[in-house]
């Protein structure tokens, strides 16, 4: 099947580097593909495999090296430039237009024209030929996206680009919000374009999906192509080495010995939409317990669903033995749960920018330094010096705006804004993404301090060194559930990745044991 | 191998779905239908052509000061000079609307033209200087209204007064003014000699312009833009052009407004209070009429009809026996309401983050 192998590449990538404000995503990366053939890209969050597909997309441009395609230098300063040589991207953040029905949006960037108007029936049939094609003849046309569920809108997504003719077509996680009937069909449909000598990059984070599908793996780490090899010619585990590599290792503060902790937080089939189904977890008091798994397994809707962000929750969450799931953040953060979350934006959904440090610190316990109705200015003083100090954030005065801190520092604001509130449980959103290491050191010291002082830690990090380093119990999401719980000396990088991957090595069956009651 | 069947499932008609799409739009239709079927039940001399010229001659200047705002609300704006640009236009007319045919026509042509070179100017001044909508429009209104008063002082102005009448009067009086179908006693005329010129004029400009305009590229840049601006760029449209394009029609639509109000009242007045409430009115039309104050979502047909409610409510208060100082009460409950209906979608949102975006 491998006939085209000697032929030159479609899309040759040489020396290519890029970096984001400093912070390398990709270095020296020399890498091609040829058509008629499905490549699996492979790697860890933050391996650089977005960066290197957005540069073959004319999303964003490399700094150093080059991109040729069939044998012509190209830089593309933009999306549409890149279609124009063959190279159309479906990418995992849907680009799509709500308030536009399928046809327009399959259409969107060429429509056809008659007389310069745009002509709305053969732009009808033209999307219509384009679902039939992925077989996705359901769709009507003429129906807006925003009325479409995930998997269809995923599918309208994957026709807009097939409306492109690519040459090389790169499926960002293009299947991770399809339902499985959908994810036959689009199974079907590369098998097709791949008979019709389209090149495919396939980035997915499905190990059996690469598997069935792929010819051709390329594994990334830290910025850097690792290797390529043909399907079967590394097992399961080697791939799973590859992508680990070995890695620096950060300083955490010593574990205590494992208890068997009474579970503070209880959760019980927790259920939503279909992003969560059916989430079962505990954290005692003084414990910390990670989340691990790769990005979008469920592992955000759980922290929010926790928090009284969602609507429509089915399931049970105790608190202390008491309580059900919370209603709102208000209701979360107050009566006897006593929840706290570090969200995920801390630039959005954290804090209030141009307001000021200390209104900040404030914001969440404005009653804790009122009188009746008044906030009370030297009980808030106090309050906001305690925070500062305890969590030795560096800032000129209090009242200054909290966008002029650093990221580590906006940080520490958010989490001593919770600290403010006194919790019970604290609910941790990856807090060190884009954060120092010397701050990282810090946030970790405090975890652990929280821990001691018998706070309920439920910890979610991209960060796999973090969660081995940091938590007394891991429990790996895969498809919005908990797949493996891992605690003491059984949390490895190799059973996260592989639990996070849900393969199933014969070494994890004693790993997988009971929560501790 | 693959167990999807390509069954296809009925598909529901084109009007069905467009009514699901655009609930808001034919919401705002019926009540228009039936506020103004009420409206000639109740009337002392029940309906009359008479008396629905002079409802359309009333309704005109708010219809297109309505659909100028449209303009900038789907695109995710809110214009602020609207009313401004339609003092200002009026004034301009008001000074140029007269004398021989060709002064006319050209006076006509200048006043429109200065509303679209005004709302050019709102546009690049938008997109080029990155100004929120609201505060440089606000800015501009200003001017426009300072222009209108550097323009006419006091009120007055000579306006042709064969064109007040041909304009506010029915098609045939149209006709017989200018000695047009013989004298407006042709046969083939008859069936539509009753039609107000107001409504045609309403008609006429909105299919030339709007119609065709919402198949452009452009045109649909501009949905593109109010819902979802990031996408829209990843999408490569024009985005720029696309927002140029939707003030300068925005100070279009407020000249035609400004040239109809000078020709309708023969004169031209720089009043402050008026350019305001026309602006307040706009927004309240629009929201009436089924667009998203967010974007990307209503027509400019809807801000039409939502104009056509609110004029609709003010002539109850003519033939019923109400305290008029009680209209600015009953509009506000009858847009709340309206809004109140709109909102009851985001009672589905599961992940109460979104009601936020």
């Amino acid at each position: 099947m491998l006939d085209g192998k000697a032929a030159r590449p479609f899309a040759e990538l040489s020396g290519v580097s890029k970096y984001f404000s400093g912070a390398r995503a990709l270095e020296g990366v020399d890498f091609s593909c040829r058509e008629g053939s499905i490549h699996a890209i492979l790697g860890e969050n933050g391996a650089g495999k977005s960066t290197l597909i957005k540069i073959m997309a004319g999303v964003v441009q490399a700094d150093t090296g080059t991109l040729t395609v069939e044998g012509t230098p190209h830089r593309f300063s933009r999306p549409s430039e890149a279609a124009k040589a063959g190279i159309v991207c479906v990418f995992q953040e849907l680009s799509l237009l709500p308030d536009l029905s399928v046809a327009d949006n399959i259409s969107i960037s060429d429509p056809p024209r008659r007389f310069g108007l745009i002509d709305r029936r053969a732009q009808r049939e033209r999307a219509e030929a384009l679902l039939a094609r992925i077989h996705c003849e359901d769709v009507d046309p003429r129906a807006l996206i925003r009325d479409l569920s995930l998997s269809r809108r995923q599918m309208v997504e994957i026709a807009k680009a097939l409306g492109k003719n690519p040459k090389l077509l790169i499926l960002d996680e293009a299947t991770s919000a399809l339902t499985s009937r959908d994810v036959e069909t689009v199974y079907n449909v590369l098998a097709e374009l791949k008979a019709e000598g389209t090149g495919m990059l396939f980035i997915s984070h499905r190990m059996h999906e690469v598997e069935a599908l792929c010819d051709t793996l390329s594994v990334f780490r830290n910025g850097r192509h690792i290797e390529t090899f043909d399907k079967g010619a590394r097992t399961q585990d080697e791939i799973v080495k590859l992508m680990i590599g070995r890695d620096i290792v950060h300083k955490f503060p010593p574990k205590p010995p494992a208890l068997s902790r009474k579970p503070h937080l209880a959760v019980t089939d927790l259920k939503w939409e279909n992003r969560l189904n059916g989430v079962s977890l505990s954290v005692g008091k003084g414990e910390i317990v990670g989340l691990g798994g790769l990005d979008g397994q469920g592992q955000k809707e759980l922290l929010l669903a926790l928090f009284g962000v969602l609507r429509g929750v089915e399931g049970k969450v105790t608190v202390g033995g008491e309580g059900g799931i919370p209603s709102s953040p208000a209701d979360a953060k107050g009566g006897r749960s006593r929840i706290a979350l570090v969200p995920e934006d801390r630039k959005t959904e954290g804090l209030m920018l141009p307001m000021s440090i200390a209104d900040n610190l404030l914001v969440a316990s404005f009653d804790k330094v009122s009188q009746g109705p008044f906030i009370d200015p030297a009980k808030s003083r106090q309050a906001v010096a305690d925070a500062i100090a305890q969590l030795q954030i560096k800032l000129n005065k209090p009242d200054d705006p909290v966008a002029s801190l650093s990221g580590g520092n906006q940080q520490k604001v958010v989490i001593a804004k919770w600290l403010l509130t006194k919790p019970e449980v604290m609910l941790l959103n990856d807090p060190t993404r884009g954060i120092d290491v010397g701050t990282k050191q810090e946030l970790y010291r405090l975890m652990r301090e929280l821990a001691d002082k018998d706070t309920a830690i439920l910890f979610y990090s991209t960060d796999y060194a973090e969660l081995i380093g940091c938590c007394d119990r891991v429990a790996v999401m895969y498809d919005g559930r908990i797949v493996t719980e891992f605690s003491g000396d059984a949390i490895t990088e190799e059973a996260l990745v592989a639990a996070a991957l849900n393969i199933t090595r014969p070494a994890d069956a004693p790993a997988r044991e009971a929560v501790p009651a | 191998m693959s167990a999807v069947t390509a069954t296809t499932p009925p598909r529901a008609s084109a009007l069905a779905m467009s009514i699901r799409q655009n609930r808001g739009f034919y919401g705002a239709i019926l009540l228009l239908a039936a506020l103004y079927l009420v409206y000639n039940f109740i009337h002392p001399r029940g309906f009359s052509t008479n008396v629905f010229i002079a409802n359309t001659n009333e309704s005109v200047a708010l219809a297109f000061v309505a659909m100028a705002q449209a303009m900038t609300v789907i695109v995710g704006g809110l214009d602020l000079s609207v009313g401004a640009v339609m003092t200002l236009t009026s004034c301009i007319a008001s000074e140029l609307v007269r004398g021989e045919p060709w002064q006319i026509i050209l006076g006509c042509i200048v006043s429109v033209a200065a509303g679209a070179g005004f709302g050019l100017v709102n546009g690049l001044v938008i997109v080029y200087g990155r100004l929120q909508p609201i505060i440089a429009t606000l800015a501009t209104g200003a001017v426009a209204i300072g222009l209108a008063l550097l323009i006419r002082p006091q009120p007055g102005g000579e306006v042709d007064l064969d064109l007040n009448w041909a304009v506010t009067n029915s098609i045939k009086d149209l006709a017989e003014t200018y000695h047009l179908f013989e004298d407006g006693e042709a046969a083939w005329l008859q069936p539509i000699a009753w039609v107000p010129v107001p409504l045609l004029i309403l008609v006429i400009i909105t299919a030339a312009v709007w119609i065709p305009f919402r198949r452009t590229v452009t045109g649909r840049t501009l949905y593109a833009i109010g819902s979802s601006e990031g996408a829209a760029y990843m999408s490569g449209l024009p985005i720029n052009r696309a927002k140029l394009w939707a003030f300068t029609l925005a100070g279009f639509f407020a000249g035609c407004a400004g040239l109809y109000l000078a020709i309708q009242t023969g004169s031209g007045n720089a009043d402050i209070p008026q350019a305001g409430a026309y602006t307040l009115n706009s927004i309240a039309a629009v929201v009436l009429g089924g667009i998203s104050l967010l974007g990307g979502v209503g027509t400019v047909i809807g801000a039409l009809i939502g104009a056509l409610i609110l004029r609709a409510i003010s002539f109850y208060f003519r033939i019923l026996s109400i305290d008029p100082l009680l209209q600015p009460l009953v509009e506000g409950v009858v847009l709340l309401a309206a809004v109140s209906l709109g909102a009851i979608r985001t009672l589905r949102v599961k992940n109460r983050l979104e009601l936020f975006r």
